[in-house]
This record gives C-alpha cells, sequence and structure tokens, in this order.
C-alpha cells in the first residue's frame, strides 16, 4: 500500500511528456503516471514549427535526459539584433544588440524543431517505463479525496491528481468550468522554413516591421525559421499566395543579407491570442501549458512558460509527496497556482505592452521605443537583466530550471 | 505488520448514522481553506522537521518511504493530519486523542484511503499503564494546552524505546509570541478562535530543555518556524521566538 494514487496527464505534447518524466524521476516507480492522448498513436511528430529553448528550460531538458537526443539539431543562438523599420526603408537601423550568453559558453537559448524535441521525448518517457495510452480522458469525477478518470476505451483510472496539458483549447478546462481571460490580437504568425545560401554564424533577428515582428531564427545548416506577424486578414492572403508571388512578399522582408533564400516547406498561419485560465487548478485539477495560458508569440516565451508550469508542478508534487501528503490535495495545487499564476500574468502584460509598442506606425511611438530599445543598448547591467529574464533565470526559479533534479 | 490493538469486530458496533456524521466533520478537518487552515498551513514545515529528524537520527535512507520499519506514535492525533502523512511515509502509526469524536473523524478520513492507522481514544498516561513503546513519539501543539508539563512530558518520554526518539512542536513565552500568537492570530488575522492559546502556558525552549533532561531525554535539538506572508507559506528558521519544534533522543 503506497497510500499515493496515480496521476494522469491528459496530453502527450511538451508539457504533459516533459511533467511524466519530472514526477518519474522525482517519484519513482512506485507512483503509476499515466499520460493519455490520442496523438501519441501518430508518430513520428510531424510538427513544422521549431522554438527557441532558453537556457532555464535546456536545464530542465539535460536533467530529464532528453536534451542529449536533440543536442545534434539544436542551433545556438550566439546573438541577436532587434531592428525597427518601415518595410521600403533600405537600411535597418540596428538599436538593439545581444551577445546572448547567461553565463560563459552557455547560450541564452537554442532553436529546436518541435518534432525532434516530441520524438525525443515520447522515446524517453517509453524507456522510462511510463504508461502511455493513446487514447483520450472522456470524462473525470472529482471528490475532495480523488478523481476517477474515464478513458475512451472504457477503462477507468482512480487518481489522486488529474493533469490538463491537453493544449489551448482544452477540453478538461472547458469540462471543469475554469473560465480563461484574454483577448484576440487579430495577428496571425505565418510560420516557414527558410534556407538560405549563406550562413546565419547563430545569430537572430527580429524586424519590428509595421505590421508587427517579424523573426528570423537560426535552424541548423543554412536554414532559418520565421515567425512572421500580419493582420489576420494579411496573413490569410499571404499563405495562399502562388509560391512565386510568396516569394517576393518574403524577400522584400528578410532582405539578402544571407543570400539567395528559398522556402524550404508551406508556409502555415497560426492565429495569435492571449488568455489565462482564471484559475490554473481545480479539485484533484491542475492546469498546465497552453491549457493554463497561450501568450503572444513576440518574446518567444510561450513553451518556456509552459514547462516552467512542469517544472513548479512537479517539485510541489514531489516535496508533498516526500512529505507524506496526499498529492492531489488542494494545498498542494494552491502552492502550484501561487508560483505560477502571478508571473504568467506579469509575463503576458508585458508581452502584450510588447506587441502594442511595436505594432505601430505611429511616429512619436516609433521614437519612444527606439530611444528606449538604444537606452537598454547602452547600459549593460540593464542588458544582462533582460537576457536573463528572457532566458527564464529571474523570480522564484524551480529546481528543475536550474539544473538540479528534483 | 503491527497489529491493532482495537479487535475489527468493534468497527461493526459502529452505527451508521454516526460514521457519516463523522465523515462529515472530517471533510471540514481536511479543508484546507476551512477553520483548521492554520494546522494545514503548518503541516508541511512540521513534517518537514520530523522526517529530517528520524532520517538523521535512526540513519534512514530518504524517498517516499523512509519510515518503512518504524513504530510511531502521535500524541494528540486530532483529525490524523501528521498521522496520514507519517503513514504514507512508510510508518506503523498509533494515533492517539483523548476525544473519542476526533479519534471518530480520524478514522473516517483514513478508512476510505486504505490507510491502515491504529487509532484509539486513550490517553498518553494509558498507553503507559499498558506498557507500551514505540521508536518515534511525535507530540505536535499539545504541550501548551498541558497544565503540568514536566509530568506530561515523563509520561511522553517513557513511551519512547531506549534509543527511541521524540518529536514536539510549541510556542515559545515572549513578547513577539505573545503579540504574533495571540494578538494578530486570535484577535487581528482571527487565524484562531479568541482563547485557543493562553499566553503563560507556552514554554519556553530552555525549560523545554529542562523538563526534557529531567525526563532522562538527550539535550534537543531546536528549529523555529516561521510565517512568510509573500508566499503565503511557513518555513523553517534558526528563530525559535515563537513557533518551535524540537527533537530529543531516548538514551540507550
Amino acid at each position: 500500500m503506497s497510500g499515493q494514487r496515480s496521476i494522469v496527464i491528459c496530453g502527450g505534447a511538451f508539457a504533459g511528456l516533459a511533467l511524466a518524466l519530472a514526477l518519474r524521476q522525482g517519484l519513482g516507480a512506485d507512483i503509476p503516471v499515466i499520460v493519455a492522448d490520442p496523438a501519441l498513436a501518430t508518430r513520428p511528430s510531424r510538427d513544422p514549427r521549431a522554438t527557441a529553448i532558453v537556457a532555464a528550460c535546456r536545464r530542465l531538458f539535460e536533467v530529464l535526459g532528453v536534451w542529449d537526443q536533440v543536442a545534434g539539431q539544436a542551433q545556438p543562438i550566439l546573438d541577436m539584433v532587434v531592428t525597427d523599420s518601415k518595410l521600403e526603408d533600405a537600411t535597418r537601423p540596428v538599436f538593439l544588440t545581444f551577445a546572448g550568453n547567461v553565463e560563459p559558453g552557455e547560450p541564452f537559448a537554442h532553436m529546436v524543431e518541435n518534432r525532434h524535441l516530441i520524438d525525443a521525448l515520447v522515446a524517453r518517457v517509453e524507456a522510462a517505463g511510463i504508461d502511455l495510452r493513446a487514447t483520450a480522458v472522456t470524462s473525470f469525477e472529482s471528490r475532495s479525496d480523488g478523481v476517477d478518470v474515464t478513458l475512451a476505451d472504457g477503462s477507468v483510472i482512480e487518481a489522486s491528481l488529474l493533469v490538463a496539458a491537453d493544449g489551448a483549447r482544452s477540453r478538461l478546462r472547458e469540462r471543469a468550468g475554469i473560465a480563461t481571460h484574454g483577448w484576440d490580437y487579430d495577428q496571425s504568425g505565418i510560420v516557414v522554413t527558410v534556407g538560405h545560401e549563406r550562413d546565419h554564424h547563430g545569430r537572430a533577428e527580429e524586424h519590428f516591421l509595421p505590421a508587427g515582428p517579424f523573426a528570423i531564427l537560426p535552424l541548423t545548416g543554412n536554414r532559418s525559421s520565421l515567425v512572421w506577424t500580419e493582420k489576420r486578414a494579411e496573413a490569410a492572403r499571404i499563405v495562399a499566395l502562388s509560391e512565386e508571388e510568396f516569394h517576393g512578399e518574403l524577400e522584400q522582408r528578410f532582405g539578402l543579407h544571407l543570400g539567395e533564400i528559398k522556402t524550404l516547406d508551406k508556409p502555415r498561419a497560426f492565429p495569435l491570442g492571449y488568455f489565462v485560465a482564471r484559475s490554473f487548478i481545480g479539485e484533484r485539477l491542475a492546469l498546465v501549458g497552453d491549457a493554463a495560458h497561450v501568450i503572444h508569440p513576440i518574446a518567444g516565451q510561450g513553451l518556456n512558460m509552459g514547462l516552467k508550469d512542469v517544472a513548479a508542478l512537479a517539485e510541489v508534487i514531489v516535496d508533498a509527496a516526500r512529505l507524506g501528503i496526499d498529492l492531489g490535495q488542494a494545498d498542494v495545487l494552491d502552492r502550484y497556482q501561487r508560483w505560477r499564476r502571478f508571473d504568467t500574468m506579469a509575463m503576458g502584460l508585458a508581452t502584450n505592452s510588447l506587441n502594442l509598442l511595436f505594432s505601430n506606425e505611429s511616429t512619436l511611438l516609433r521614437t519612444v521605443r527606439d530611444i528606449g530599445l538604444g537606452l537598454v543598448d547602452r547600459a549593460p547591467p540593464l542588458k544582462s537583466l533582460f537576457i536573463r529574464q528572457a532566458a527564464g533565470l529571474s523570480g522564484e526559479v524551480p529546481r528543475l530550471l536550474k539544473g538540479e533534479a528534483l | 505488520m503491527i497489529e491493532t490493538l482495537e479487535p475489527k469486530s468493534a468497527k461493526s458496533n459502529i452505527d451508521d448514522a454516526e460514521v457519516a456524521r463523522f465523515r462529515a466533520i472530517a471533510a471540514e478537518w481536511w479543508d484546507p481553506h476551512g477553520k483548521f487552515r492554520p494546522l494545514h498551513q503548518i503541516g508541511p514545515v512540521r513534517l518537514e522537521f520530523i522526517r529530517d529528524e528520524l532520517i538523521r537520527h535512526f540513519g534512514l535512507k530518504s524517498g517516499l518511504k523512509p519510515f518503512a520499519g518504524l513504530r510511531l506514535l502521535d500524541i494528540g492525533c486530532g483529525g490524523g493530519l501528521i498521522s496520514e502523512p507519517l503513514t504514507r511515509l512508510g510508518g506503523s502509526v498509533t494515533g492517539i486523542d483523548p476525544g473519542a469524536e476526533n479519534v471518530a473523524i480520524a478514522r473516517a478520513h483514513a478508512e476510505p484511503q486504505g490507510l491502515a492507522i491504529d487509532y484509539r481514544a486513550v490517553t498518553a498516561e494509558d498507553l503507559v499503564a499498558a506498557g507500551e513503546q514505540f521508536d518515534a513519539v511525535v507530540c505536535l501543539e499539545v504541550v501548551e494546552h498541558v497544565p503540568d508539563v514536566g509530568a506530561f512530558l515523563k509520561t511522553c518520554a517513557a513511551l519512547v524505546r531506549p534509543g527511541g526518539l521524540m518529536v514536539l512542536s510549541t510556542i515559545n513565552r515572549t513578547l513577539k509570541s505573545y503579540a504574533l500568537a495571540i494578538v494578530a492570530a486570535e484577535y487581528v488575522l482571527g487565524w484562531l478562535p479568541r482563547g485557543t492559546h493562553q499566553w503563560d502556558r507556552f514554554v519556553m525552549p530552555d525549560e523545554m530543555a529542562r523538563y526534557l533532561a529531567n525526563a532522562g531525554m538527550s539535550a534537543p535539538r531546536f528549529s523555529g518556524m516561521v510565517y512568510a506572508p509573500l508566499r503565503d507559506e511557513w518555513k523553517l528558521t534558526p528563530d525559535t521566538d515563537v513557533n518551535y519544534l524540537a527533537s530529543s533522543a531516548r538514551p540507550v
């Protein structure tokens, strides 16, 4: 008799899989961890997007034994330039440069293609003997002392805790009656992978074009991942263009500094929005990742915030279990919520202000932001604070994000 | 396994309606936002001290079940807020409380979870009379309610086997404890019902050390516990001015 029942994680993407691994490491095999997601049946992953993994999250993946598998496909971001320009400007004044190390020899972020990361996580989860079910959670019934989780295959699991890691349109969140607060940006991010003639030397570029940020993020080989923000309707128009016409629009924004360019996959538009769940917890329920919050990708922090949830939730659960406390009881979940919700709101508001500040053609705003960026550029302590903030190393940092095992 | 002293058949004599009533009160005991919130709040930090002291004293292996093989006594178990975690940590736990209702509540909460805890409505003196001894005895937030602390600690010490450990928690008698534990907790913040504590019954660490020495126990190790308002959590601290914990071994 362990006295602790199982933990069911609904959702087998980054957050769900990383949480499963972290819990297995911290709790051992005596407390069963089950990951349920119909998408586990389709492998390998075909997700076309790439993500900047900040230093703190790279440390988490190192502790979980996943980083080794993706390190070969990870491109360190060695420096970063930020420019502010109109579309027709011939040259783009550089306002901010980051030579981005959080510690000597530790770049503040790496670009990794999502599919590599997902495949490495699944392989690691399987090797750890975690119970993966390629099926959906159809319903759950929570009481103060436990939760019964029903899966689409008809099985019922008596669990201590159910974790909703089922994405922005989380059905568990809806079923638990947890509302969200947020807004739509009427913007979409066009995502496409671009091959180029010359080496990017690990440089990330963010150009604040009138429609919004246009980010060029370096991938391995002579490739970059683009995140190109446009008004929703304009984005829809652009991704529907012929290959030739699309190339014209792309070249106008990308420039020729990396030589000839060509698109390597089909451009896709993802609508941008912001929301935070009104609560990150319910009775015997915890929300993590996109189920709890979605923020504007302007600062590249969405996934990293989800992994911060994972690190914090794993830590409060493991700490509780090591004190013999029922790991799904309300005060344990309260601690997770206190830790993450405020941080998430702050990041959501910060990225929203950045977007308002930069997706705008007002001359006054342009002058203000350029002076602001110029000042940051000339103040090394401020810049290093920004780098540490962007790398996820400020605030009260969960142990996994410091590279410590639970 | 340790046998339960109470015969199993005794349970069948309990009235179902009574059991239902105790379950309802148990839900209240166990609601971390309810009227026992202060006990829930100090729960993790008290358990941390108990766990770490037992691991250190007995040379146990840390993990999810460090107390496997240990026989533990929880004096003043109330609704079982400490007995249950001690059991999950692998201990064979006896929880005693003079209030028969408390014991019924604790039992009603533990049973549906399959936690085998030996709850008894008896006093520490009863167990001494029965000649029982345990590897470790915990007695939390009790001594400040006891008229004769010296005599009570002698009783507790008699329940610790030679080579075993006792863990206590209580409140110091200082101006700060008057301000925080009585004025703030009972009158300003309303964490505790008024009259929960009488300041003159609070025990200073050096008095505690003296009582323990008189009971034949070793010099105690102390740790303070303090509320961190920004995190809304309690944590261990060297400062023993208000709430503090002590562990003391019974020499072999």
